[in-house]
């Protein structure tokens, strides 16, 4: 079977930025915390391939353990609400009536909102920080995931082989975890990919905001913020982190559409 | 006498449609008696498949009852229910939908054990799924594959499979041999009247299809509009029909004495 | 006026037709008997030239002296509107659902005959009545799902005939509908065939439809050529054990009626 290019390409970008996410716990070029005001405002060469930024600091090493946060902040959060809104959908599908419609009703509401004021209320009250991010992103991701998982298990809910589970005695809670989750598990994944793209976007701006992670703990988001006064004079400072958001939302998106591609049953009958 | 394995009395169901009342099923009754198979003919429309829900549970009834060797499965807790299922078990229409296409072979027969808690488990349970696939010809290996490796046909003995491994004394079919070839249709026709024969099944036959109904029905009950419009003996019913309606549906049906029945213009 | 010479058909290494020859004049009823897997859905594709690229094909399918295997698309397109109809299994995947099924009639005459609105409603009216749809007056402006499976299929029928083609394939189109309405739909068609002077090929599993209306009939197995012939002689002397399989798979009821006729 061959791969859509979308698919392979989409991986490759994606494993780069976690790889170097995840090498930055244990290995950066530089220091990332080293300040050297000599070396302020380097444009990029051999010793610092992105140059180094206001204080004297490596900015691949930054970008590198921006990484980490970035990405781990729209993981967790897109895993959270994935779960939380799958959990929700298909418990929506499985009962029908009364709870269907308190889900969906809860849904609408959190779609209403505008979702930086809300992050912004939310880190009002809770103060800035890796939680708050978390917490405002993943709310947000509740609704998707409830509407696509709901939707698609009310497709499986109508199969002949549902029936055949209620005749062979099982209940709803059993059926949807047997039945439900697997059949519906490529679409959520395919979202999964997809809104970790857009947390990426997210958590960016809630750090350009002052509303993520707080200094030292680098983020892509705030290096944008912080090189805002520095365009002029160092326009690498902000392509950096610019060109790392753009690259990973892309690369994420990528898979999403390949992995929707790869699960398309119109996709190869002979299978 | 003997007690009938499945009564089903004044059942009605009705539909809520707009301002008005769909009535899916209207005050119908029928007896099927133990071992024998009962054809429920009728076309899109007239309460057939939802005659087939109620009887298996999947639906309730506006009114009426359903009794499956005397017990009436409505007034049963979910929990009897549940245990009684291990009595009547069904096969549906379109084997492409009826077998999760994530679960193997295996998986997928041996589903309705869950109904019996001293179900055989581990090695004596994949002797049992081997035994039932060839009951229903097919391999003992068969088992370990997934749905989509197998034919319509097959996919459908599968299902049957499925529906005997709690030896049910009531199977109902809806519309089980209407989306095969003829020639399967054929040979799974046989394989309902064998499992009759060797297990002393009941079979409850829903059928769009008379030819069907000749083959294998003991007795039958034409459908239209939710009503039951004509039942009785098979051959009474197919060879003396008393409706109207039954009569519109013997003589649609297609036959192979009326080839070149028009005039035709010459070929240009 | 159809007449094909030699078709084969592959999908990768599968082959899906191994040499099929057949001829259709106009007036008259082909019909095409297989079960699943026998390559008659591939041979209707074949026709309209809507091969999907991973099919190779070769020989020839001469329509009207030219040959659709090597038509360029542009021909193509044109032949299928103008001189080729199709009617689906399933009216309802056919038929847009958010269109009135007047407007669906119509399009294709005032795409491709350059009718105005009013000329073409007038003829989507004379449409309706020649596929026997009841007050077609009411029904020129329903939606598909407001029409029953039967009456779907007339709308399937009449958008095919809307051009007045030379060469109508219906391809199972009775196998979703109740068996009364399938003898109304055979017959309708079989009208057509003999009013307009179409030539028909009609597709099917089942021989009991093949036998009301095919002055001619083909058998396939596998994408194997079995036999062709009149269909009463196909039916009373099939030359093929494998004819003889499909005779003997029907209803022992339909059978009777063989022996029965005179």
């Amino acid at each position: 079977m061959r791969l859509p290019k979308s698919l392979i390409l989409g991986a490759a970008i994606t494993a780069i930025m976690v790889g170097a996410a995840v090498l930055s716990r244990v290995w950066t070029p530089a220091d990332p915390t080293a300040m050297n005001i000599v070396a302020r405002l380097q444009a990029p060469d051999a010793a610092h391939w992105f140059g180094t930024d206001p204080i004297g600091r490596d900015v691949l090493s930054i970008i590198m353990a921006g990484a980490w946060t970035s990405l781990g902040i729209a993981m967790l959060a897109t895993a959270i609400g994935g779960a939380a809104g799958t959990l929700l959908g298909v418990t929506a599908a499985a009962r029908g009536g009364r709870a269907e419609r308190l889900v969906m009703g809860f849904n609408g509401v959190l779609f209403a909102f505008p979702p930086i004021l809300s992050a912004i209320l939310l880190g009002a009250l809770m103060g800035p920080g890796a939680v708050t991010a978390i917490t405002a992103i993943g709310v947000f991701m509740v609704p998707v995931f409830a509407r696509i998982s709901r939707a698609a298990a009310i497709q499986i809910w109508a199969r002949d082989y549902i029936s055949a589970a209620r005749m062979a005695g099982k209940n709803d809670i059993r059926i949807t975890a047997e039945h439900v989750l697997p059949n519906i598990l490529p679409q959520i994944i395919v979202q999964l990919a997809i809104q970790t793209g857009l947390a990426i976007l997210s958590e960016a701006g809630l750090s350009f905001l002052g509303m993520g992670v707080s200094p030292p703990t680098p983020s892509w988001g705030r290096m944008l913020s912080e090189s805002q006064t520095y365009l002029a004079a160092a326009p690498h400072l902000v392509l950096a982190p610019g060109l790392a958001i753009a690259v990973t939302v892309l690369g994420l998106n990528l898979l999403g559409d390949g992995l929707r591609d790869l699960t398309d049953p119109r996709r190869g009958q002979a299978g | 006498m003997t007690q009938p394995l499945l009564q089903v009395s004044r059942l009605s169901r009705h539909f809520p449609l707009g301002q008005g009342m769909v009535r899916a099923l209207d005050d119908v009754s029928l007896t099927l008696m133990p071992e024998q198979i009962l054809g429920v003919v009728g076309e899109s429309g007239s309460g057939k498949s939802t005659l087939a829900r109620i009887v298996m549970g999947l639906d309730r009834p506006t009114s009426g009852s359903v009794r499956i060797a005397g017990r009436d499965i409505f007034a049963l807790s979910p929990r009897h229910l549940r245990q009684a299922r291990r009595d009547f078990q069904m096969v549906f229409q379109d084997p492409y939908g009826s077998l999760d296409p994530r679960h193997r072979v295996g998986r997928i027969i041996a589903e309705p054990l869950h109904l019996d808690t001293t179900a055989p488990k581990g090695r004596d349970r994949r002797d049992l799924v081997g035994r039932l696939l060839r009951d229903v010809g097919l391999d003992a290996a068969d088992q370990d594959r997934f749905p989509h490796e197998f034919s319509g046909g097959q996919r459908q003995r599968i299902a049957i499979a499925r529906a005997l491994i709690t030896k049910p004394r009531l199977l109902v079919a809806d519309e089980a041999t209407s989306a095969l070839d003829l020639t399967v249709q054929k040979q799974i026709l046989r394989l309902i009247l064998d499992l009759r024969d060797e297990h002393g099944i009941g079979v409850l036959f829903i059928t769009h299809n008379l030819g069907v109904v000749d083959q294998i029905c003991d007795s039958v009950a034409v459908m239209k509009d939710g009503r039951i419009v004509e039942s009785g003996p098979m051959r009474q019913v197919m060879d003396h029909p008393a409706e109207p309606y039954t009569r519109r549906l013997l003589e649609a049906e297609p036959r192979l004495d009326v080839i070149g029945r028009k005039v035709r213009p010459k070929p240009s | 006026m159809l007449s094909i010479r030699n078709l084969r058909v592959t999908f990768g290494e599968r082959p899906a037709l191994n040499g099929i020859d057949l001829s259709l004049a106009r007036g008259r009823t082909l019909g095409v008997v297989g079960e699943s897997g026998s390559g008659k859905s591939v041979m209707a594709l074949a026709v309209m030239g809507l091969l999907p690229r991973t099919a190779r094909a070769t020989g020839r399918i001469g329509f009207d002296g030219r040959d659709i295997l090597t038509m360029p698309e542009r021909d193509l397109c044109a032949l299928r509107g103008n001189r080729i109809g199709m009617i689906f299994q399933e009216p309802m995947t056919a038929l847009n659902p958010a269109m009135r099924i007047g407007a669906q009639i119509a399009e294709g005459l005032i795409l491709h005959q350059g009718l105005s609105r009013r000329d073409a409603r007038a003829k989507v009216m004379h449409l309706l009545d020649m596929v026997r749809i009841p007050r077609a007056a009411e029904r020129i402006d329903s939606f598909p799902h407001e029409l029953s499976g039967g009456q779907r299929q007339r709308v399937g029928i009449a958008i095919a005939l809307a051009l007045t083609p030379d060469l109508l394939i219906a391809d199972e189109p009775t196998t979703a509908l109740d068996v009364t309405v399938q003898a109304q739909i055979l017959d309708i068609l079989d009208d057509l065939v003999a009013e307009l002077g179409i030539a028909l090929m009609l597709i099917s599993h089942d021989l009991g439809v093949i036998a009301r209306i095919a002055d001619d009939t083909l058998v396939l197995y596998r994408g194997t050529l079995i036999e062709q012939g009149p269909t009463e002689r196909v039916l009373r002397r099939p030359g093929h054990d494998y004819t003889r399989t499909l005779l003997d798979a029907l209803p022992p009821r339909v059978r009777a009626t063989l022996r029965d006729a005179p």
